[in-house]
């Protein structure tokens, strides 16, 4: 399968993973993407902008996050040893930052005075939020009227942090809506604004600098557990929306042949109902939001609606390199349903005191599946991308209980 | 010579500006389009832009993403809008028919099966807003095949480099967007586009028609003084989808109305 692949080559020079990604934008939006591109291709090695994402990544953000053996979930389970990713630790609470941090210093670089941003679960919104405020730039999150309701607590975070929250109303009024809005801002103020993409999706070259900002997470978990353990892990879990905790966990290990690596989609009701966002699952490649990648869709080609408990992995696309993994054989992808999910995020919280986020709670329902199947002595890393404090009012729904 | 650049050099030749109409297929509801579709024949126009409505329309302002959505409401699909196309086909044979429309419902279809049976409806040309010249290459040459056009756009963002790659692989007309923004936009600059216009009218012997932000006669003349030709679409998405309740034919007469006003005021010229 994939011995001999340079994954470091990928995407090649016109953003292509194989068949997918690329570049499937207006002719309004490729100037500003050509730009883009340019700036990023000399900063990412430039020292100075280097020294400043990592200064801000130790002292803003606090990493290196903990990888932590989780031995009491561990021991019920009975098989291999969990270690726990803490991404949930992060200031804003999840792997978003990383990323947001990143585009932040390009906007900051290239003079830009606006950031806009599309959020599902609120996470990238308050993570775009955030370094707007501290760097002083006017910020505007779109944001699906679904999901505006459904992670409120999320929205009065970024209002309170000095951001606009535009709710959109168009379509299915969730993430993949927020996206298309927050491409017609910028296609209409591109001279001015910075549209900072929460994933690893969207025309190139997003999908390769997301992926850049977020492989901190896999460097340091393969770090970590040479040091905490004397070895690399057995399997590495995360959960995939767009996927861009995911691609920050396993692309550092893609060429460790031994790590195995599973994604984790939304199952929503089950694959089998169609009421799922699972499309490496179930899906077709096809186009959309400026790429090829899979997609969920209807035989006319009109992308369908998603459904899934977690606001953040309720999107009908996914990153471009998925697609290519999946397709050559390098990482697994599963799904787990809301019910499973829900269950895990009762069952870490309980277990070991935390409480992830209904996201990463995918990942961790899969790791109970998983962990049985392998021996004491093998190692599971899974990515604990966000917290679970915006979904308490969720659950409580769930519940039947009004906090 | 394609039905397309048959018309546009007629029209050069009679000292006439182009004028180019979209509409959305079955918005507001199916039975309207096709006598829309004459209506504007009737009242000048001289290309149909007939938009294939797409669920995640990234293009578009608010007034066409609205036609795409009742246009979707009535399951209005690709094939649906060949289907017209092929209806419009039994009493015109002259006016260039154009798809508009994006990338996805095309793939879903199959290029070869779609320029296949685009041309056997009588279509004459396809603009795809998100495929750009680097990734359109295999569509293309299935285009190409069967001798349909492969309209592009050009933008106020777009290089004069870039505008002559465009240029190289595009048919029948150029379709310069004429601000930054949506469909339907309100801040079109005049002068703005006299100055990106004169730079890209050295680089081809293509029309180049000026779309995005043209809202009334006004507009529409002082636009197409520029250019060969204009664009209107919002405007008329616009009155089709206020008029929702009404007939077929009562909407068919006024989008002819606003046309024969925007007609007037071009030939003035």
């Amino acid at each position: 399968m994939s011995q001999s692949i340079d994954y470091s080559a990928f995407p090649n020079e016109e953003g292509h993973f194989g068949p997918y990604g690329g570049r499937f934008v207006s002719e309004t939006l490729i100037y500003a993407l050509d730009e883009l591109q340019s700036i990023y291709s000399r900063l990412k090695d430039d020292p100075g902008f280097q020294a400043e994402f990592d200064k801000d990544m130790a002292h803003y953000v606090g990493r290196p996050s903990p990888l932590y053996l989780a031995e009491r979930w561990t021991r019920e389970l009975g098989g291999a040893q969990i270690y726990l990713k803490r991404e949930d630790l992060n200031h804003t609470g999840a792997h978003k930052v990383n990323n947001t941090i990143g585009q932040a210093l390009l906007a900051k670089f290239t003079g830009k005075s606006r950031v806009i941003a599309e959020t599902g679960a609120g996470q990238h919104g308050v993570a775009t939020a955030t370094v707007a405020a501290r760097l002083g730039l006017k910020c505007r999150v779109y944001m699906g009227a679904e999901d505006v309701k459904r992670q409120a607590l999320n929205v009065y975070r970024m209002k309170l942090l000095g951001a606009e929250v535009f709710p959109v109303t168009s379509g299915s009024r969730t993430l993949k809506d927020a996206m298309n809005e927050a491409m017609r801002d910028w296609a209409t103020n591109v001279d001015d604004t910075f549209y900072i993409i929460g994933t690893v999706a969207g025309p190139h070259p997003y999908p390769q600098l997301v992926r850049d900002f977020q492989s901190i997470i896999g460097r340091e978990a393969r770090r970590q557990s040479l040091e905490q353990a004397g070895r690399l892990p057995d399997a590495l879990v995360a959960c995939v929306g767009g996927g861009s905790n995911a691609i920050g966990l396993f692309h550092p290990f893609l060429t460790d042949e031994s790590v195995k690596m599973y994604g984790v989609e939304a199952g929503g009701l089950g694959i089998e109902t169609g009421k799922h966002a699972a499309p490496l699952n179930k899906g077709i490649p096809g186009v959309l939001h400026g790429n090829r990648t899979y997609l969920m869709e209807d035989e006319n080609g009109q992308i369908i609606e998603t459904h899934s408990v977690s606001a953040g992995l309720d999107y009908p696309g996914v990153g471009p390199e998925h697609s290519w993994l999946k397709d050559i054989g390098r990482v697994n992808y599963v799904a787990i349903n809301d019910d499973e999910a829900l269950a895990a995020f009762r069952k870490v919280t309980k277990t070991e005191g935390i409480m992830p986020a209904l996201e990463s709670s995918h990942a961790l329902a899969y790791v109970e599946k998983l962990a049985p199947t392998m021996s004491k002595d093998q190692i599971i890393i899974a990515n604990l991308s966000g917290r679970g404090d915006k979904d308490i009012l969720t659950v409580a729904g769930l519940d039947g209980i009004t906090v | 010579m394609s039905r397309i650049s048959q018309r546009l050099n007629q029209a050069k030749a009679s000292g006439k500006k182009i004028l180019v109409a979209y509409v959305v297929n079955g918005d507001p509801f199916p039975q309207a389009t096709l006598p829309t579709l004459h209506a504007m024949v009737e009242q000048g126009v001289d290309v149909i832009e007939l938009g294939v409505p797409f669920s995640d329309p990234m293009a578009e302002g608010p007034v066409i993403q609205k036609g795409h959505e009742r246009a979707l409401e009535h399951g209005t699909s690709l094939n649906g809008t060949l289907e017209i196309v092929k209806q419009f086909r039994a009493t015109n044979n002259t006016t260039p028919v154009v798809l508009m429309g994006y990338a996805n419902p095309v793939e879903r279809f199959g290029y070869a099966e779609f320029a296949k049976a685009a041309a056997n409806a009588g279509v004459d040309g396809l603009l795809t807003v998100d495929l750009p010249p680097e990734e359109v290459a295999v569509l293309k040459a299935e285009l190409d095949a069967n001798g349909l056009d492969n309209i592009f756009l050009l933008a106020p963002t777009t290089t004069v480099e870039r505008a002559q790659k465009i240029a190289a692989h595009a048919s029948g007309f150029l379709y310069y967007v004429s601000l930054k923004g949506v469909t339907g936009a309100g801040h079109l600059d005049v002068d703005a586009v006299k100055t990106k216009l004169a730079e890209f009218g050295k680089l081809t012997d293509l029309p180049v028609c000026v779309g995005f932000g043209i809202k009334d006669p006004e507009t529409a003349k002082a636009v197409a003084g520029l250019a060969d030709g204009v664009v209107v679409g919002s405007v008329l998405v616009d009155k089709m989808g206020a008029q929702a309740d009404k007939t077929a034919e009562e909407i068919a007469a006024s989008v002819g109305d606003i046309i024969s006003g925007i007609r007037k005021a071009i030939d003035t010229l």
